[in-house]
């Protein structure tokens, strides 16, 4: 066990913004980017890697951020759904995602919206199939996800 | 949840990280993609005091076609081997990564951490015995070569010394006529498998030449069901033949019962999930063309 405490410094873009910070090796994305910058929107949820709420994208790849260490986001971008409305304006999946009434409670919403992102950029068109396999890493625990899969096709649509 | 703390050791190459193991000792664990071992350290089911971590090694991820066979970095990401047209000529391949876990977890998991972590529910060990591939380990002293038959040797155990780490895996192109089909059965696409079966069939002339046949999470290790494989080999694969292997498989099985079922559904899963996967493998083996994916309960 440590005797002192190891600090590591990692500098990392948020949402288009640059941050420096120093960081406990032990310290994890999730909680980096809750704790420390104050981007709440991103949820912990199992925080045992399954249920996905913490879905984050990190260099373009949807990861879950419980089981990401900060440290590895050092010289990276990390998208949270902070950073998918610009200018006041929702991004057209949050608004597909409103509008189909994709969420009950919404704790999941932020990791579906943002696997629904990498989905979509990588597919603009997906199949019934494409976005059951897209999302099978998001647990929607009200059990709402025919709406889910309406909203996911109507942004498509709408991209 | 956190895990305890620990020492941070950044490994700028495979060969450094293997000399940062040595000196650390052996209570120092690599760090791949973490999709195991970050679980475990929050769970505190593991407290290594050293963490080296390879995820800022160059050049380590990737899928060679070379010669007669395939390399796979031990970093490349269940995703990247799921995209790449090189392990997409080898079907079997594409069912294991398209497979595993979820698209979050593939995109961070690598085949290289996954077999050294020699969990008995893992996806890649049953793929690779299928395929005889070859483990490529870096030590102090060191390259060698590891066939996989001689890698696995106990519920996470392998043949690694402490201080060696996994550089590559070599997959040998199959020979012609042969066809390959890994089929895992899950609760949900996030967790490991109740049961998983691979297998490999060489035809000529609509006689087997050679077949094998792996399970996994139903033993300590991969379960290679040599008896399944010998009801084949030299004979033709009829739906009589067939049913004998599912059966000879069935009793190979060493299934544990758990949250996941008992010992006698287990066994009863790799009948039929072996029955599956050669009528799969057969198929491809005659050259058609066949999408496979897991199956969940």
């Amino acid at each position: 066990m440590p005797e002192q405490e190891q600090l590591v410094a990692i500098r990392v873009k948020v949402n288009g913004k640059e941050h420096k910070l120093q960081v406990e090796p032990r310290l994890l994305l999730v909680e980096l980017l809750r704790e420390n910058l104050d981007l709440t929107g991103t949820h912990v949820g199992c925080d045992t890697s399954y249920c996905g709420a913490c879905t984050v994208l990190l260099n373009g790849k949807a990861v879950k951020s419980c089981t990401v260490l900060a440290v590895h986001a050092d010289g990276g971008e990390v998208l949270t759904v902070e950073g998918l409305a610009k200018n006041g304006e929702l991004h057209p999946i949050q608004k597909a995602f409103g509008e189909s009434y994709g969420l009950q409670c919404g704790y999941c919403t932020p990791g579906l919206l943002i696997s629904t992102y990498q989905l979509l950029q990588r597919n603009s068109n997906p199949s019934e199939k494409d976005i059951r396999k897209a999302i099978a890493g998001n647990t929607c625990r009200c059990t709402g996800y025919q709406n889910v899969f309406k909203a996911i096709k109507a942004a498509a649509k709408g991209a | 949840m956190f895990p305890r703390p620990f020492h941070y050791h950044r490994a700028g190459s495979l060969k450094e990280a293997a000399a940062m193991l040595q000196q650390l000792g052996p209570e120092a664990k690599l760090l791949a993609g973490g999709q195991s071992l970050i679980p475990l350290m929050k769970l505190r089911f593991a407290s290594p005091p050293h963490l080296v971590d390879l995820n800022f090694v160059p050049g380590a991820a990737y899928v060679k076609q070379e010669g007669a066979g395939l390399r796979i970095g031990a970093l490349t990401s269940h995703a990247e081997i799921e995209d790449s047209p090189a392990a997409a000529a080898i079907p079997i391949l594409h069912d294991c990564a398209a497979g595993i876990a979820d698209v979050q977890i593939r995109n961070r998991g690598t085949i290289g951490g996954s077999v050294a972590e020699a969990d008995p529910s893992g996806d890649w060990a049953p793929v690779l015995l299928t395929l005889g591939a070859e483990v490529r380990c870096l030590g102090p002293k060191g390259e060698r070569s590891v066939p996989i038959s001689k890698f696995f040797l106990d519920a996470y155990t392998s043949a690694l010394g402490h201080d060696e780490l996994i550089s590559e895996i070599v997959v040998k192109s199959p020979p012609k006529g042969s066809g390959g089909a890994y089929l895992a059965f899950k609760r949900s696409a996030p967790v490991y498998a109740s049961a998983s079966a691979a297998a490999r069939l060489v035809m000529e002339d609509g006689v087997c030449r050679d077949a094998a046949i792996v399970l996994g999470a139903v033993g300590l290790t991969p379960v290679q069901a040599t008896e399944a494989e010998a009801v084949l080999r030299n004979n033709q694969v009829t739906a009589k033949t067939l049913e004998a292997a599912a059966e000879a498989a069935r009793a190979a099985a060493d299934p544990q019962p758990d949250m996941r079922g008992s010992a006698e559904y287990k066994r009863q899963l790799v009948a039929a999930l072996v029955k599956r996967a050669l009528e799969v493998a057969l198929k491809r083996a005659r050259g058609e063309k066949v999408e496979l994916g897991h199956i969940y309960a």
